[in-house]
């Protein structure tokens, strides 16, 4: 088993989401993130799928989900070749005496506080699931009163657009 | 390929479809091209006005709360409607239809309860890639959401068995929805597309515009093979030494029957044909080794298991076909040919993929093997050909006569058959019957046998047969059906009776639920639980007092002499829907077989007897 990224670009309309996520399901395949949201043309939306599976498995869901009809195109990332992205937002326990700790590391994995509370710091993050990881370990002593983390998000490196091809001209 | 227009859509006809119109004398007119813009009227006008001009001429349904607005229109309309007696059965109908006529079969109904009773059809219609278009009536949209009476969210319950499926939010948009609905429906590999119209859609005033621009950026069916697929493909054609055509249903969608037989010919590979694809090639022509599964013939069985080269034409290595999968045509090279990429692969590994619709793959193969003879290559089968030979004398299909003096079910069905003829359609249920209609009746012509395959529906026959009686009332239309599976949907007989569709329907009444019986005999100990519906014990309920309620003739056949005479009488009977009660012995047995999750290597002659294979000779 291996981690996969697809990029699923879809027509943006109601219910295509639950045709996606529920294909996936129906075909025993359990989703480790997903995070769909708008592109540059507003009538096409895109979906980042992180899949732990085998290749042969995949491949049929990735033919699966090629035959819905609302989906118009689906591009797996691959992960040296792509910049992915997740948002963490996690309130940590912070008071006089630790609060400057935490701040520190903060810093160091250049995060930001987005809420102070006398007891609590709200620190939000970007980075790859291994860094928010690494981040949550270090802040992890000091108690974390509550999180969310957003799904993957990923985009190709180079200058190629997988959102640029003439079958999503066509789309639009 | 140029784009279809909406109003040809409907009428798309295979050619298998053509072929059998043109013998029942009744080619559909095409619909004149019709081009109007922003007309007022209800949603519900524009409805039947786009039904109209997608060429529908029949509509299978019920009315009810939220899908009545429709029908104020439909009464006025050329589209005739067909009222069933449950939704179940318009479903199975525009299913029958649609696999008789080759054009799209249409069913309605209303919401919440009539709308979930189409799904088993649907369903049905989704695993056999059967073009059907589900139209049904929701509730009105400030209601969706608030569990309205006779709500139910049918889009969402229809997921996964439609092709596609649409909530119509405005009038505006139904014209363009429908035709995508019968576009998505009859093209690339065919299945079910439901369109769920809420009540105030169709109440409200609109404009309408025909014909309308289609939307659909994300389908593209790939018809048109690879060429160097195609090359490989026919380089290992001729040089194989154990090669078969494994023929499935989407050469009977593709209506490449002829091109299939002008294959087999050409490259002298025996051919074997899946229960979906029965009468795809004739059954009496000498390449033909019979149908391969679960229970299929031993050659065909055996011809698939010991290839060294599996050609596969619109078929999917179902579980019935292969049995346990990894011990499946071990040292067979696999060549799959469908429409539907996904297919391809998803269960046995292909080494030649070939996306396609199964018309142009096998004309491509035909010139592509043409010019492989034509350079000297050609395969030699004589070998093969020999063992098929052999092994096709030895173990022929038949049955053995009771021992108990009852009417053995297979002769009944057998001169159902020969009686009928190769140019009747047969319609099975599900069940014992079904295995014996599929082997016993000889299948010559394209459209002539309608089952359920994939879903295994039982309580399909009648409604389909009924569907497809509607759209070729010039064929002699037979359901051949069990008594379990009768008493599911007979109630559509009184369709048949009222709206002038004469059936034929066989009961092959072994007054039990045959097929369950026949498990419980071999893999439980014959312990019978539950399958002793009574039909025998006590005559209840009584087939021949039932059909005559229902507005049929009713017949009863107990003894194998009086077989052929009431055959006959039902032939005659032309103006009235017939059925005959055949009373049958119930522990006759469906034979060949491989049990189900063994190999194919397992497969079972006759009670006891495993057939011989001399594995020297290959």
């Amino acid at each position: 088993m291996s981690r996969h990224t697809l990029s699923v670009l879809v027509e943006n309309k109601p219910g295509v989401l639950a045709r996606v996520s529920g294909l996936f399901s129906r075909r025993g395949f359990n989703i480790d993130s997903l995070a769909v949201g708008e592109t540059e043309h507003p009538e096409i939306s895109r979906i980042t799928i992180v899949v732990n599976a085998e290749a042969s498995p995949l491949e049929q869901v990735t033919k699966q989900l090629n035959k819905l009809v609302n989906v118009l195109k689906i591009v797996e990332l691959d992960q040296a070749a792509a910049v992915q992205r997740e948002l963490l937002l996690v309130k940590v326990r912070a008071d006089r005496a630790t609060r400057s700790q935490v701040l520190e590391t903060v810093q160091l994995f250049r995060a930001r506080v987005v809420d102070v509370a006398p007891e609590t710091l709200t620190i939000e993050a970007t980075g790859t699931a291994e860094k928010l990881d690494a981040l949550l370990r270090d802040l992890e002593p000091y108690g974390i009163k509550e999180m969310v983390q957003s799904g993957v998000v990923a985009i190709g490196r180079g200058s190629r657009s997988i959102t640029a091809a003439p079958a999503l001209r066509a789309a639009s | 390929m140029s784009k279809p227009t909406p109003e040809l859509l409907a009428h798309r006809q295979h050619a298998a479809a053509a072929q059998a119109a043109a013998q029942a004398a009744h080619g559909p007119a095409q619909p004149p091209v019709e081009r109007v813009t922003d007309v007022p009227m209800t949603g519900a006008s524009a409805l039947v006005r786009s039904l109209e001009a997608l060429g529908v001429d029949t509509v299978f349904g019920i009315p009810g709360g939220a899908i009545l607005p429709a029908y104020d229109p439909l009464f006025d309309s050329k589209v005739r409607h067909i009222l069933v007696r449950h939704e179940q059965g318009a479903g199975h109908a525009a299913t029958g239809y649609a696999q008789a006529t080759g054009r799209v079969g249409v069913c309605m109904a209303t919401s919440g309860p009539g709308a979930t009773n189409l799904v088993t059809p649907i369903a049905d219609a989704y695993m056999d890639s059967v073009p059907i278009v589900a139209i049904t009536g929701q509730v009105p949209g400030p209601a969706i959401g608030t569990d309205a009476f006779q709500e139910a969210d049918i889009q969402g319950i229809t997921l996964p068995i439609t092709k596609h499926n649409y909530l119509v939010q405005t009038g505006e948009e139904l014209p363009r929805i429908l035709a995508e609905a019968f576009h998505l429906a009859a093209t690339g590999r065919p299945g079910p597309v439901l369109v769920d119209i809420p009540k105030d859609v169709l109440q409200r005033e609109t404009l309408f515009s025909w014909p309308p621009q289609l939307e659909l950026p994300g389908y593209h069916p790939t018809l048109h093979p690879h060429g160097k697929q195609i090359r490989e493909a026919a380089r290992l054609m001729v040089t194989a030494r154990r090669p078969v055509l494994y023929v499935g249903g989407g050469v009977l969608k593709a209506g490449a029957s002829a091109g299939l037989k002008a294959l087999a010919e050409q490259t002298g590979l025996p051919v074997v044909t899946t229960l979906m694809a029965r009468g795809a090639f004739p059954d009496s022509h000498d390449q033909h080794v019979g149908m391969p599964g679960m229970h299929g013939s031993v050659t065909a069985v055996y011809a698939l298991q010991k290839s060294d080269l599996i050609v596969a034409l619109g078929a999917r290595f179902d579980d019935r076909v292969t049995g346990q999968l990894s011990s499946f045509a071990p040292n067979a090279t696999i060549v799959h040919a469908d429409i539907d990429p996904a297919e391809i692969g998803k269960n046995r590994h292909a080494d030649v993929p070939i996306v396609g619709d199964a018309r142009h793959v096998i004309d491509e193969l035909i010139a592509a093997v043409g010019a492989e003879h034509t350079a000297g290559r050609r395969a030699d089968l004589t070998d093969w050909w020999a063992t098929l030979t052999d092994l096709r004398e030895r173990y022929p299909l038949g049955y053995e006569e009771p021992d108990d003096g009852t009417l053995a079910p297979q002769y009944v069905i057998k001169r159902i058959g020969e009686i009928a003829g190769p140019d009747a359609i047969y319609c099975a249920g599900v069940g014992q019957h079904q295995m014996w209609a599929a082997q016993f009746i000889s299948y010559e012509n394209p459209g002539t046998w309608l089952n359920s395959g994939g879903l295994g529906t039982m309580g399909y026959a009648v409604p389909a047969a009924m569907g497809a009686k509607h759209g070729m009332p010039d064929t002699v239309v037979w359901a051949i059906d069990g008594d379990g599976c009768f008493q599911m949907t007979n109630q559509e007989l009184a369709t048949c009776a009222l709206e002038g569709i004469p059936i034929k329907v066989a009961v092959i009444n072994n007054g039990n639920l045959g097929m369950v019986r026949q498990w419980q005999t071999l893999f439980y100990d014959q312990r019978y639980s539950n399958t002793d519906l009574g039909t025998h014990k006590h005559r209840i309920p009584d087939f021949v007092k039932l059909a005559e309620a229902l507005g049929c003739i009713g017949l009863r056949c107990e003894s194998a002499a009086d077989v052929d005479a009431t055959i006959e009488a039902a032939m005659r009977i032309n103006d009235q829907p017939v059925v005959i009660d055949f009373v049958v012995g119930k522990d006759a047995m469906v034979w060949p077989m491989v049990a189900a999750g063994t190999s194919n290597d397992e497969i079972m002659f006759a009670r006891g007897v495993r057939p011989i294979f001399d594995d020297d000779d290959v």
